[in-house]
């Protein structure tokens, strides 16, 4: 069973974001989402400044099976990424929600943040295992 | 619900994640690919491969059949025991399979062939056995365990309990003993050494088991293709299918064009392709940067046309990507894959990848 940080936003796309006081948010993919992939082998990050619209690529993750996008989940220009996981992507698989981290964005002022609470989240986990 | 093998309830005690192949409940992995891959590079790993079907050709002619059905020939088997790789090809010279056959006895000859095409091969099977007196056995009672890696011919000895262990060590490779209903053959999928054991479902079980206290490491079908990968052998289905010449899947080895009367089904095709047509070529691919190559990825050639990965993926054993490719005739030595609209760079490399726990290419 996946353990859900409470702290932290969730999308339906299977990632989590974590608001941080400076106004930035922190996103990476979730504890179901890296145990679906598989062991993770490549991660492919945006350049810090660039602009992404929200439902846009945002990072690939690629484990031994199979390649997925990672959508933005909300606008705004990347102002980090996690080189740790150029070398060690396997990060994403044993500690998804703090060391394995993707990308931190500075949000558009104003932009959409279409997200889940952790008992959202929790729901939609239920269905796909029902 | 697909069909389980006698070992289904072993894999989800194990915690394996649970997949779908050719219609059969498999374990996929069971818990980390990677390391069950490094464990078979470096130790000894597990597979339940009781998918596959055994199926047994007996018969006063079944040396002429067999000679007729397959495109490599089965007169090369001189010893009891001895195995050869072959495809059995259609009248057009396409791959209907790739399987092992193995010499058991005078007339007694033992065919392991893929599960995804198994209702496919045995309709084919039966009908070319019409007018040879040769009747075909499918051995669907049996289970199959294969043990690989550098330590699986020591660990199976000490732990497969009804075989004499000196005799299983001395098994060459390519070769099995049979002995009862316990079937021992030193082959595999993963370009390491170990063995492959077909045999009632008690005895493997059992076997399982006592392989599992000696820390062999159960390994999935993930682990089995990134192996089979890196060892360059194809996949039914994937490198090769009904549509493909065995010349133009880096299967031409395992054509025996001699003797020349040897009227093998999809002779004449393969004979003409081979003498009339410019083939493609089957080769190694690796990547030059970072990212992984995947199935059916354009390969683009400099002035020839375009090629395809027929398999692609994460060596983890290299610790980078690699594929098999089907790329135009020619000696070039580089060439780009599109990767998400982008191109990488790639050499061409000679197949295999990884062999006993060493790389072949630089």
């Amino acid at each position: 069973m996946s353990e859900l940080p409470g702290d932290l936003q969730y999308t339906k796309d299977h990632e989590w974001l974590r608001q941080e006081e400076d106004g930035s948010v922190t996103i990476g993919i979730t504890d179901h989402a890296q145990s679906a992939l598989g062991d993770l082998v490549y991660v492919e990050l945006p350049e810090v400044g660039q602009d992404l619209q929200a439902g846009g690529e945002m990072a690939v993750v690629e484990s031994v099976k199979a390649a997925s996008d990672v959508y933005a989940p909300v606008s705004g220009s990347v102002l980090a990424v996690n080189d740790e996981l150029a070398d060690d992507p396997e990060r994403i698989n044993t500690d998804p929600y703090e060391e394995g981290w993707i990308v931190r964005l500075q949000p558009e002022q104003g932009g959409e943040h279409e997200t889940l609470t952790p008992d959202e989240y929790q729901t939609l986990l239920d269905e796909l295992d029902g | 619900m697909g069909s389980k093998t006698p070992l289904y309830k072993k894999h989800l005690d194990a915690g394996a994640k649970i997949v779908d192949f050719g219609g059969w409940d498999m374990p996929l992995h069971y818990g980390s690919q990677l390391d069950e891959h490094h464990a078979v590079r470096q130790g000894a790993g597990l597979f339940d491969v009781s998918h596959m079907t055994v199926v047994d050709i007996v018969g006063a002619s079944s040396r002429d059949f067999l000679r007729r059905l397959l495109a490599n020939d089965v007169a090369r088997l001189k010893q009891t025991g001895k195995a050869l790789y072959t495809c059995m090809l259609n009248d057009a010279g396409g791959v209907i399979d790739d399987l092992i056959v193995y010499l058991l006895a005078e007339n007694r000859y033992r065919l392991i062939v893929n599960a995804a095409t198994r209702v496919n091969d045995l309709a084919w099977i039966v009908r070319h056995a019409a007018g040879f007196q040769v009747t075909v056995e499918e051995r669907g009672e049996l289970a199959m365990l294969a043990v690989q890696g550098p330590d699986a011919r020591r660990l199976t000895a000490e732990n497969l309990l009804d075989i004499d262990r000196n005799s299983l060590l001395a098994l060459k490779p390519f070769s099995a003993i049979e002995q009862d209903n316990l079937f021992v053959a030193r082959t595999g999928y993963t370009g390491e050494d170990g063995f492959e054991i077909v045999a009632a479902p008690p005895a493997i079980l059992a076997l399982w088991d006592r392989l599992v206290e000696a820390d062999v490491t159960p390994c999935g079908l993930g682990a089995r293709d990134t192996l089979r990968l890196e060892a360059g052998m194809n996949l039914y289905g994937t490198d090769m299918d009904a549509a493909t010449s065995p010349l133009e899947a880096g299967l031409a080895w395992t054509v025996a064009w001699e003797p020349a009367d040897r009227n093998f089904i999809g002779r004449a095709a393969v004979q003409t392709a081979r003498d009339t047509q410019e083939l493609q070529r089957f080769v190694g691919l690796l990547l030059e940067s970072k990212g992984v190559l995947r199935n059916h990825q354009r390969v683009v050639v400099e002035g020839l046309a375009d090629g395809e990965i027929t398999s692609g993926g994460f060596s983890p054993t290299m610790q980078r990507s690699i594929a098999m490719a089907r790329v135009p005739a020619g000696n070039f030595t580089h060439a780009q894959v599109e990767v998400r609209k982008r191109l990488l760079d790639v050499r061409i490399v000679k197949l295999p990848f990884v062999r006993n726990g060493s790389v072949l290419v630089e």
